[in-house]
C-alpha cells in the first residue's frame, strides 16, 4: 500500500467516525461543523476534477453550488407559498435531479464559451459567469434578493430524514466517498488519460487526434453537476440560502481547499476542507482578521510544499 | 507510384517575411522523402502547416486527393497524418508507458469511456510496450518521462509517431541535439521503419539524410529549388550554390 492510499484511508475514517462520536458524547456543535466540512469537500472534489486533473483553473465554481442550493430552496418555497406548480415540491429526488441538471446545464452553456480560452482568460471568464449568476439570483425579489431565502422544509426522502443531523451527516459523508470514487474512476479511465494529457500538453494531444475542447467540456459539465449536488446538500444543511453562496470569494475558498490539500489527489480536497474549516473556526476565535494568517499559510504551502498537504505528508519514495 | 501528399503553391507570411513562398511538393506513397535547407528556410513552418498547427495563407494541401489546408490538427490526425516535434513535446508528468499508451489509444478510437481503468486495458498496454521495445526503451516504461535523457525523449517521439500507424509521418529533426552515438542509433531505427511508412523527414544531419532518403527536396527561403535522388541532389548546381554561397 502506498503512503498516499494509507493517508486517504486514515483521513476518511477520521472524518467519518470522529464527528458522530463527538455528537453522541454531547458535542453536537462539532457534527454541524463536520457536516459543512464534508459538503464543501464534495464541492472541492468536483473542482479537483477540472482544476487538478484537467488543469482548468475555474474561479466560478461556487455558482454551481449556489444553483444546486436554489434548486432545493425554490421548489420548497413554491410548495409552501404557491405559484410555479410545475416545480413546487419537497421531494428530495426531484430537487436533487433539478440541482444536478441545472448546474450541469449552466456548466454546459458557460463551458462552451469559457473553454475557448485558456490561462488567465479562463480564470476571468469563469469568474464573470459566476458573478452573472450571482447578480441574477440577487435581482429576483420573490426569492429574497440579497436577503436570501429560508428553506422551511428540507428535501424529503422516504428512507432518510434530513432533519436528523446525524442522518444528514451520513448522507453527506457517503456522498463524499462516492464522489471521490467517481472522480477516481473518471481520472483513471481512457477519458481521464486524455484529460490529464491535455493538461500536460494540449498541442501534442491535438496532434494525436484528440479534440481537446470536447474532452474538457465533458469534464467541466460533470464537475459542475457534481458541485450542484453538493449545493443541494448545503441548502438542506444551512436551511438558509443567499446569493452570497455564489460570490467569487466562495469560489476562491474552494480553490484554497484543492490547492492547499493537494490538487490531483483524491484525498487532497478533503484535507484542504478539513484545514480550512478547522482554521476558520479556530482562528476566528482570536481575531476577525483570520483571513490574514490563513492567506500567509496558503502562500507558504504554495511556495514551499509543492503538492499541498498531501505532497508534504507523502514525500519520499512514493513518487 | 501514387502521390499521397501534394502541396500546390503554398504561401505563408509572418509580417513581411515569406516563410513559405509558392511551395510545390509531392510525396509518393511509401517513400522516405527528406527536406533539407539552410537555417530559416521554413522547414518547421512547412511541417506545421501540414500537421495543422498553422494555417497557410493561400495554396492547397492535398492528402490522398483531398484538400486539408483548412482542417484543424485533430482532424488531420484522424485522416492519417502524424508528426514528431523538433523540440520534444511529451507529457512530462506522465510515465513513459502512459505517454505511448495515450498515442495508441488515440488510434484505437474509444476515448469517451469512463469506467474501466485505462491502465488495465491490455491491448493498449501491450502495443505500447511493443513500440517501446522497437525504440529500445522497454526497460524505462515505468519511469517518469521528465526523468529521461534527451536522446530517450527523441526516441519516445518516434514511438508516438509510430503508435498512430499513420499513413504519413512528419518527422521534424528527430536527430536534433543528439550525440554521434545516439544519432547513429536513430538512423538505424529509421532505417528499420523505412518502407513500411511514408515519411517526410526534416533533418539537418546531412549524413543521415543522404543515408536514408529515397528522394530529397531542397528548401531555400520558403521555396523548393530542387527535388531528386540523393545522387542528383549532390550534383545539383543550384543546391551547391545555396549551401556554399555565392563565391
Amino acid at each position: 500500500m502506498t503512503r498516499r492510499t494509507l493517508l486517504t484511508i486514515v483521513v476518511m475514517v477520521l472524518v467519518g467516525l470522529l464527528p458522530p462520536l463527538l455528537y453522541w458524547s454531547g458535542n453536537a456543535f462539532y457534527l454541524d461543523l463536520a457536516t459543512r466540512l464534508v459538503i464543501l469537500a464534495i464541492a472541492a472534489t468536483s473542482l479537483n476534477l477540472i482544476l487538478g486533473y484537467g488543469g482548468m483553473v475555474s474561479f466560478g465554481h461556487a455558482a454551481f453550488v449556489g444553483l444546486g442550493a436554489y434548486a432545493v430552496g425554490i421548489p420548497a418555497h413554491h410548495w409552501l407559498y404557491g405559484g410555479m406548480d410545475a416545480i413546487a415540491t419537497t421531494s428530495g429526488y426531484v430537487q436533487i435531479a433539478l440541482a444536478v441538471g441545472v448546474a450541469g446545464f449552466f456548466a454546459l452553456l458557460t463551458g462552451l464559451v469559457c473553454l475557448r480560452t485558456t490561462g488567465v482568460y479562463f480564470i476571468m471568464i469563469t469568474m464573470a459567469f459566476a458573478q452573472m449568476a450571482y447578480y441574477l439570483i440577487l435581482s429576483i425579489e420573490e426569492y429574497g434578493g440579497d436577503d436570501g431565502l429560508v428553506i422551511d422544509t428540507r428535501s424529503e426522502f422516504n428512507w432518510i430524514s434530513l432533519d436528523d443531523p446525524i442522518q444528514l451527516f451520513f448522507l453527506a459523508y457517503v456522498s463524499l466517498v462516492i464522489a471521490m470514487l467517481i472522480v477516481r474512476m473518471i481520472v483513471n479511465s481512457r477519458f481521464g488519460m486524455v484529460l490529464q494529457g491535455a493538461k500536460g500538453n494540449p498541442e501534442r494531444m491535438a496532434t494525436l487526434g484528440f479534440n481537446v475542447y470536447v474532452f474538457r467540456l465533458v469534464a467541466y459539465v460533470i464537475s459542475g453537476a457534481m458541485a450542484g449536488y453538493a449545493g443541494a446538500l448545503l441548502g438542506n444543511f444551512t436551511t438558509f440560502i443567499s446569493p452570497e453562496m455564489m460570490d467569487w470569494s466562495r469560489s476562491g475558498e474552494l480553490m484554497f481547499m484543492v490547492i492547499l490539500g493537494g490538487a490531483s489527489t483524491s484525498v487532497g480536497p478533503v484535507i484542504g476542507a478539513v484545514v480550512f474549516i478547522v482554521l476558520e473556526e479556530f482562528l476566528s476565535h482570536f481575531t476577525i482578521y483570520w483571513h490574514l494568517p490563513f492567506g500567509l499559510m496558503l502562500m507558504a504551502v504554495v511556495l514551499f510544499a509543492r503538492g499541498g498537504f498531501v505532497g508534504m505528508l507523502t514525500k519520499r519514495k512514493d513518487r | 507510384m501514387t502521390d499521397i501528399l501534394q502541396i500546390q503553391s503554398l504561401n505563408k507570411s509572418f509580417g513581411g517575411i515569406k516563410a513559405t513562398d509558392d511551395l510545390n511538393l509531392s510525396v509518393q506513397t511509401g517513400e522516405l522523402h527528406a527536406i533539407i535547407g539552410p537555417n530559416g528556410a521554413g522547414k518547421t513552418t512547412l511541417i506545421s502547416q501540414l500537421s495543422g498547427g498553422q494555417k497557410p495563407d493561400t495554396g492547397k494541401i492535398l492528402f490522398k486527393g483531398r484538400n486539408i489546408a483548412g482542417q484543424p490538427a485533430y482532424k488531420r490526425a484522424s485522416l492519417g497524418i502524424t508528426r514528431s516535434y523538433q523540440i520534444t513535446s511529451l507529457i512530462m508528468e506522465m510515465s513513459v508507458l502512459d505517454n505511448i499508451a495515450l498515442a495508441v489509444q488515440a488510434g484505437d478510437g474509444h476515448s469517451f469511456r469512463f469506467l474501466r481503468p485505462a491502465r488495465s486495458i491490455s491491448h493498449l498496454r501491450d502495443r505500447a510496450l511493443e513500440l517501446l521495445k522497437q525504440v529500445d526503451l522497454a526497460e524505462k516504461a515505468d519511469h517518469q518521462t521528465v526523468a529521461l535523457s534527451h536522446g530517450e525523449h527523441r526516441r519516445m517521439e518516434l514511438a508516438i509517431a509510430l503508435a498512430s500507424e499513420a499513413d504519413l509521418m512528419l518527422l521534424d529533426e528527430p536527430m536534433a541535439g543528439l550525440g554521434t552515438h545516439e544519432s547513429h542509433q536513430m538512423v538505424e531505427l529509421l532505417r528499420g521503419i523505412k518502407g513500411r511508412h511514408t515519411i517526410l523527414l526534416i533533418e539537418h544531419d546531412m549524413d543521415a539524410v543522404f543515408a536514408l532518403a529515397d528522394r530529397i527536396s531542397v528548401l531555400v527561403y520558403g521555396h523548393i529549388i530542387a527535388t531528386g535522388t540523393p545522387a542528383e541532389i549532390r550534383d545539383n548546381e543550384a543546391v551547391q550554390h545555396a549551401y556554399l554561397g555565392e563565391e
